[in-house]
């Protein structure tokens, strides 16, 4: 498809959304990086039922800590697609660079 | 098991925000069962801690360490070599586990990551309920298995009070009414006539510090 996607969205894979801890979200905002998304499968599709609505619960649960640290919970998201949407995956990085570039650098970055 | 909630954030972070280097202490027995201070939410609770600290550009060193039990000398040992590096402790075991810590390290400010709510059970992870006061006179046996101390409201431990009403507590209509589910239970089992046995009232003024020593087993001379 020779599709394009901002280059600065660095992929994790994990064998399924249900794998994302919320340490690793967490984790990667403490160490500076301006937003976490995840990109789990279509609501209701999981393969193993409940990965993805696990996932959705841990980003829920991290928005809730940087509420409380005193960051802006929406540089955690959760997004959803079916594999063979391609072109979803792109526009989505798209959004979410979009979006954050808005909310600006972590504060946390270099500190 | 003890179940726990962690304090809110904003709580602990208020305890321990005079202090630049602090070790928090996990439990991983009951408080990491029901996800309140196991090694996972030490984890979670330092890089909260480490993040607001930098974000009011008063960082905080953090260490960390999840012991088997905090409510039993031998695994507090562990501790012992570590704890002088720190300004302060935060516990993030139950109450007891806390005040044993405190106790050992008696030198040092300790502080509660959680607060310790109830003996209780695990209806399906994350969601605890409680089942037990340990009033130390149970009464399980003649009251079918439900507690009338912990499920009464009023703790009643000779039927139901006035407040009965088709199954629910006058304090809540979601909320069954112990003697109820009790008259139910013992009818099914065919043995309704235990429920007239006579419980004498309690000496509820009895509320120092209990201690249980187990046949077999002695208070060491030096403890």
């Amino acid at each position: 498809m020779r599709l394009e996607y901002p280059g600065n969205v660095k992929i994790i894979r994990v064998p399924c959304t249900g794998k994302v801890d919320v340490m690793h979200l967490l984790r990667a905002i403490q160490k500076g990086a301006d937003g976490v998304y995840c990109v789990g499968c279509l609501e209701g599709t999981c393969h193993y039922n409940e990965g993805n609505f696990r996932c959705r619960e841990r980003v829920n649960h991290v928005r809730m800590l940087l509420e409380e640290v005193g960051l802006e919970s929406d540089r955690v998201r959760m997004y959803n697609l079916s594999s063979g949407e391609g072109p979803t995956f792109a526009a989505y990085a798209k959004e979410m660079t979009e979006h954050i570039k808005g909310l600006g650098p972590n504060p946390l970055k270099n500190k | 098991m003890i179940v726990a909630k962690r304090k809110p954030f904003e709580e602990i972070k208020s305890m321990i925000k005079d202090y630049k280097k602090v070790l928090n202490v996990g439990c991983g027995t009951c408080v990491a069962v029901c996800l309140a201070g196991g090694e996972k939410e030490v984890d979670v609770l330092n890089a909260e801690l480490d993040m607001a600290r930098k974000l009011e550009e008063s960082p905080i060193e953090l260490g960390k360490i999840t012991v088997e039990r905090q409510c039993d000398r031998e695994y507090l040992e562990t501790l012992d070599s570590m704890v002088d590096d720190y300004d302060a402790i935060l516990s993030m075991a139950c109450g007891a586990g806390i005040q044993f810590l405190a106790e050992r390290f008696a030198h040092k400010p300790v502080f509660p990551g959680v607060d310790t709510s109830f003996i209780g059970i695990n209806q399906d992870v994350g969601w605890y309920e409680e089942r037990c006061r340990s009033c130390n006179s149970c009464v399980l046996g003649m009251t079918g298995g439900i507690c009338p101390v912990t499920m009464c409201a009023k703790g009643l431990y000779n039927g139901p009070c006035g407040g009965t009403n088709q199954g629910s507590c006058e304090i809540h209509k979601d909320q069954p009414c112990a003697w109820y589910m009790i008259y139910e239970r013992l009818e099914r089992q065919g043995r309704l006539d235990s429920i007239m046995d006579v419980v004498p009232a309690q000496d509820w003024r009895n509320q120092t510090p209990r201690t249980v020593i187990q046949p077999g087993y002695k208070k060491p001379e030096a403890a």
